[in-house]
């Protein structure tokens, strides 16, 4: 019993990770609301006004969080599902599962700010272009991924099913990242990337990294207190749950 | 800081309709998230705990 | 092999085996994938005959001309241009300098008539007096070039 992985599936089992979760929960709130309350002051007073598009720039602080965070929970969603098919732990599939309503709205908020910027920068909603397109895209994943899951009522078979769809989308990840270095798109370049310096002025980077950093505590604090609902709800009916101090106790 | 006044700065330079109606939904939904998944938690705890009590008092 | 093998080389042979086809038939779709062709493209006859088509670059300096509510310009990849001429509302960021793809058809009279015109601005945030204190470098290297 002293085998490392052994040690770590336990760690892994729902049964010990939902009261670690929800230990964490406050944390990353105390965390998001932090860094958001920091990104905003930085979004609106301190950043300055953009040389080309004024004010409406700002919209900037939202739709490019949003965005980094639909790619990101859809990997680490993709990621957790890939792991529950491969090796069987009942963890992994509810991760997956709580991670996807977050992703949604995350690529929700994504195309919602992206077309109300698009509207008087560029002149239009919405264009087919291959960047918006395949942000569409991967919100139909999610939303595909979520509908599936529910139309099967046995959750580990849901889990199979949602698996298969989640990682099969993993490759519209990447498109999504290059399609405006692949193809002529309407949508600028990436401002900020890992193999040249941000073409912004320091104090609007430093306002979108905060921003960025409150939807990633944000979606963590989210996705685990849902993780938590979907683990009592799966796991209703064994020994542990049914011994929880906020089942057995009579208060509250 | 950017702006001279409060109306200033909820005008936006003329952006006002786009910035605003960006962050508002944002806000809304990113606070309507965890209440819908709070709520979520609460309904399971308390079949949880009726069921529970519906055992005790089948053993008794 | 056991079975848990056996499941994780089944998922990485069938990942890989989307992700092949994936690359081959975005690779497949590339031309139409493209939301517009650049001037260069278009003078190589890349565009679609008898079909709208969008056509991108570069608003050349000083070549946009009014007359009543239409407006003239031409577009320019530095080594092609295409003259446009469009009526209707322009959206805020189109000027000279910046760009822009016109969707339209081409007239008999070589000159591409828009239907829709829309700005495609660059990847770049920065205040007013930055981005002036860069015009004034590349005037200044300009001039030493000179």
């Amino acid at each position: 019993m002293n085998n490392p992985i052994i040690q770590w599936f336990k760690y892994g089992s729902p049964q010990s990770f939902y009261p670690l979760a929800g230990k964490m929960i406050p944390w990353f709130w105390t965390l998001a609301v932090a860094f958001g309350l920091a990104g905003l002051w930085i979004s609106f007073f301190v950043a300055p006004t953009d040389f080309q598009q004024g004010e409406g720039y700002r919209i900037i602080f939202i739709h490019v969080p949003a965005a980094w965070m639909s790619m990101f929970l859809y990997i680490v969603m993709a990621f957790w599902a890939g792991i529950g098919l491969a090796l069987n732990t009942r963890l992994s599939g509810m991760m997956a599962q709580a991670i996807a309503p977050t992703g949604a709205l995350m690529a929700f908020l994504s195309l919602w700010t992206g077309a109300i910027w698009g509207k008087p920068m560029w002149g239009a909603w919405w264009v087919w272009d291959a960047r918006l397109t395949s942000a569409l895209i991967l919100f139909f994943l999610y939303i595909g991924f979520i509908a599936l899951q529910a139309a099967i009522d046995d959750p580990r078979r849901a889990d199979k099913a949602g698996a298969i769809l989640a990682l099969v989308g993993v490759v519209n990840v990447p498109i999504i990242y290059f399609s405006v270095k692949w193809w002529n798109t309407l949508h600028q370049g990436a401002s900020v990337s890992l193999t040249r310096a941000p073409s912004m002025a320091t104090t609007m980077l430093w306002g979108m990294l905060l921003m960025a950093l409150a939807f990633w505590m944000y979606s963590i604090a989210v996705s685990l207190m849902r993780v938590r609902a979907i683990i009592l709800e799966r796991e209703a009916h064994t020994e542990w749950v049914k011994n929880l101090p906020e089942i057995q106790g009579k208060s509250s | 800081m950017n702006w001279g006044s409060p109306a200033e700065f909820f005008a936006m330079g003329g952006y006002a309709q786009y910035v605003w109606s960006s962050f508002g939904v944002c806000a809304a939904l990113m606070i309507l998230e965890p209440i819908l998944v709070r709520k979520r938690q609460s309904s399971i705890l308390r079949v949880l705990r009726r069921e529970r009590q519906a055992e005790r008092l089948d053993s008794q | 092999m056991k079975p848990r093998q056996k499941r994780i080389a089944l998922i990485a042979g069938g990942l890989a085996a989307i992700s092949i086809a994936s690359v081959l038939v975005f690779q497949a779709l590339d031309s139409n994938v493209a939301f517009f062709i650049t001037p260069t493209e278009f003078s190589e006859g890349k565009a679609p005959q008898d079909k709208a088509f969008r056509i991108g670059g570069m608003v050349r300096e000083g070549s946009i001309r009014r007359d009543n509510l239409t407006v003239h310009f031409v577009i320019t990849d530095t080594a092609k241009e295409v003259p446009v001429s469009y009526t209707g509302i322009l959206p805020d960021l189109f000027k000279e300098g910046k760009g822009a793809v016109a969707q339209g058809r081409l007239g008999a009279n070589g000159v591409f008539t828009a239907t829709e015109v829309l700005a495609k601005h660059d990847e770049n945030y920065m205040p007013p007096h930055a981005q002036h204190a860069i015009d004034q470098a590349q005037n200044a290297a300009k001039t030493l070039q000179q």
